[in-house]
């Protein structure tokens, strides 16, 4: 679960780590008032400069307008009612972008260096690792990609978590020395234990700065929480803005099926993410486009079934719906009767390939032969139903 | 007896008295695996499917002699079951269990260094040697007992492929499946070693899919330790970059996780890489037969 940075800022502020001087506003006047208030507490007088910063769950927003300086309370109040209610594209959105329903003010930091501090699992090893470079700020995938080596990795162990050691290693790494050794220690071992208390999957300080006096701030904070871990932190699961997700692939995801939207006209519903991957595959292969990846899951019952033909038919590119199961536990007839049963209770008249392969295959074919009034094919294998599902989609 | 488990593999169910746990302990029986206790806390005593149940790891072990266990306990409790396996040292640890926290598997994979323990999964369907010994929740009868080894990270794309092998008239070794998560007990890397190492194994299929290294660690391997025909297929060519916000994970990858990346690799290292999901039984059949023809050099 992706988190806002206004979120991420406040486990930064828990654990110790620098943050800019901030408030959220939901509403024009909100960001004004926020504006007065953080100007008053730099002392009210003389020049001040806020960022007003969209809240959305993807990067890229600068470059996209979604980051605005305000230098009084009025121009605040007019950036925050250009950016909210409105959907920001970024290069990592797609050409819908996502909606923004909440800025976050802070006051602009003077900056003279840009970092770069993460925390991960290097999946392989099953070691959390700490990555730093020097070269923090807007483009760090392209450092990643044609300088490698100028991020460090510094795996460590969860048992002795991230020691002073390995911490100064950090420090180092990032060029913090002489009185920011110390503090660039306690921020590295604040970030790790963002990452340990929350069950994260990624704390990422992108650009973590040096300011003109010497301090160093999380300018920006990108946080994703561990799905699987959600049920030790209801007050972080309370977080998740669903504004931010797909709607089709939400309401699947309630009701434990994985839906992801894809451009094409070929509808899939197939049982195990790696079959329904493979199964986008051979449409691909076979001269076709998905419209999604659909895994129903391990009890694919007619309700389920039902549901999922309910998501798919829900898009209105979808020309033909592949169904492709490999009936292990589940029986291939309760499949093809929950089939059945799915199309009626819908009322489906777009044409459905099945392809059904395993426990009581032949019973479940010849349930789906005998169906009057479907348009329905039954395919034996799998290339020959994606062909057909192809043909049909023309 | 192929790897990890065979005729003298005795099995412990963890959370038999589950729904899952108990349907699978009597699909397993039904197979011939020798499945002789299960563990509940609370449940000690009773028995389900005539197998006796105990309330820990340690008795169901001093009284049954298991040496493997197959863990079908709700992932919030996953980490204490899977903890208490490790510490009575049973020498194969299977987790069907899935939605287990990644820092869990962490602090498993902790525990693990150092021992001889085998831990397998999670979120996976298990393993199987055809004809001897089932530990896990595939469908039994699509398999057949024969040479080709088959390690996966899927589940239903395993059966698919499987059976297509068996259909071709190509039995298995044992199959395994590692599971989908992002950290995983074991590797393809792990079981490649014991593969080759296998007498009864002939040729490897493995079944990969995007996302992670595991695929380019097995390339890696493969080119230094695997003398054995390997064929693969990669799922998800076409999948959509996955929506992320942040870079760690790219910058981890360092450039790797993509179909084509993965495949690249494999075929630099010698594997055999099948394009279609339909094909995989036909390409093994078709590359060990040409193999065959070819008289060996040495």
């Amino acid at each position: 679960m992706k988190l806002h940075e206004y979120q991420a800022k406040q486990l930064f502020a828990r654990a110790g780590i620098p943050i800019p001087k901030g408030a959220v506003a939901t509403s024009a006047d909100e960001a004004a008032n926020a504006y007065e208030a953080l100007r008053q507490a730099r002392g009210g007088s003389g020049a001040f400069v806020c960022s007003v910063k969209a809240q959305l769950h993807a990067g890229g927003r600068g470059k996209a307008g979604g980051v605005l300086a305000a230098a009084s309370a009025a121009e605040a109040r007019a950036h925050a009612a250009s950016l909210l209610g409105r959907r920001l594209v970024t290069k990592q959105t797609d050409p819908q972008g996502l909606p923004v329903s909440a800025v976050l003010l802070e006051e602009r930091i003077g900056a003279s260096t840009e970092l770069y501090l993460a925390v991960t699992i290097d999946r392989f090893n099953a070691r959390p690792v700490m990555l730093a470079s020097r070269r923090g700020g807007m483009d760090i995938e392209e450092v990643a990609a044609s300088e490698p080596s100028a991020i460090v990795r510094d795996p460590f162990d969860l048992t002795t978590g991230l020691t002073d050691a390995a911490a100064d290693r950090v420090a180092a790494a990032l060029g913090c020395t002489g009185t920011l050794a110390a503090p660039c220690r306690r921020l590295a071992q604040a970030a790790w234990a963002v990452f340990q208390t929350n069950d994260a999957s990624l704390v990422e300080i992108n650009p973590l700065v040096v300011t003109g006096d010497q301090q160093l701030l999380a300018l920006d904070a990108k946080v994703t929480l561990d799905d699987n871990a959600l049920f030790r932190h209801p007050d972080l699961a309370a977080w998740r803005d669903e504004s931010q997700e797909h709607p089709l692939e939400l309401k699947a995801s309630r009701i434990g099926i994985s839906y992801v939207g894809l451009d094409g006209t070929i509808g899939c519903l197939v049982n195990g993410a790696g079959l329904a991957m493979a199964t986008n595959d051979i449409i691909k292969l076979s001269g076709g486009e998905p419209a999604n990846f659909l895994d129903v899951g391990g009890g694919a019952n007619v309700d389920q079934v039902t549901n999922a033909f309910a998501i798919i038919l829900a898009d209105p590119r979808v020309r033909v719906v592949l169904v492709n199961i490999f009936g292990g536990i589940m029986r291939c007839d309760w499949i093809a009767q929950g089939l059945l049963n799915a199309t009626q209770r819908l009322a489906v008249t777009t044409p459905i390939v099945v392809r059904l392969e395993g426990t009581n295959v032949d019973e479940g074919r010849q349930l789906l032969g005998q169906a009057k009034g479907l348009n329905l094919v039954s395919e034996p294998d799998l290339a020959s139903a994606a062909r057909r599902a192809v043909e049909l989609a023309r | 007896m192929s790897i990890l488990v065979g005729r003298d593999t005795k099995v412990l169910v963890q959370g038999i008295t589950g729904q899952a746990g108990a349907f699978h302990t009597e699909k397993m029986l039904e197979y011939g695996t020798r499945v002789v206790g299960g563990v509940t806390p609370g449940k000690g005593g009773t028995a389900v499917q005539g197998v006796p149940v105990f309330n820990t790891v340690h008795d169901a072990v001093r009284q049954t002699g298991a040496n493997a266990t197959v863990i079908f306990v709700p992932a919030k409790f996953a980490l204490g079951a899977i903890t208490e396996a490790i510490e009575v040292r049973i020498p194969l640890v299977v987790v069907i269990t899935e939605g287990i926290p990644t820092l869990d598997m962490v602090r498993v994979r902790t525990q693990l260094a150092g021992t001889a323990i085998r831990l397998v999964g999670p979120n996976c369907p298990g393993l199987i040697t055809p004809g001897q010994c089932k530990v896990g929740i595939m469908p039994g009868y699509i398999h057949q007992p024969g040479g080709v080894a088959v390690i996966s990270r899927s589940g239903t794309l395993t059966y698919d492929a499987v059976y297509q092998l068996t259909r071709v008239g190509l039995g298995q070794s044992t199959c395994v499946g590692i599971g989908g998560d992002p950290v995983l007990g074991s590797s393809f890397v792990h079981l490649l070693g014991l593969f080759e190492q296998d007498p009864q194994t002939d040729a490897i299929v493995l079944i990969g899919e995007i996302g992670g290294t595991e695929e380019e660690e097995a390339a890696a391997f493969i080119q230094a330790h695997v003398t054995k025909p390997v064929f693969a297929f990669i799922a998800g060519k076409l999948a959509p970059k996955e929506k992320r916000m942040g870079h760690a994970g790219a910058i981890i990858a360092g450039g790797q996780g993509t179909a084509a990346e993965k495949a690249a690799a494999l075929q630099a290292a010698g594997v055999t890489l099948i394009d279609s999901p339909a094909a995989i039984g036909e390409t093994v059949k078709a590359g060990l037969s040409r193999r065959r023809a070819t008289p060996k050099a040495h």
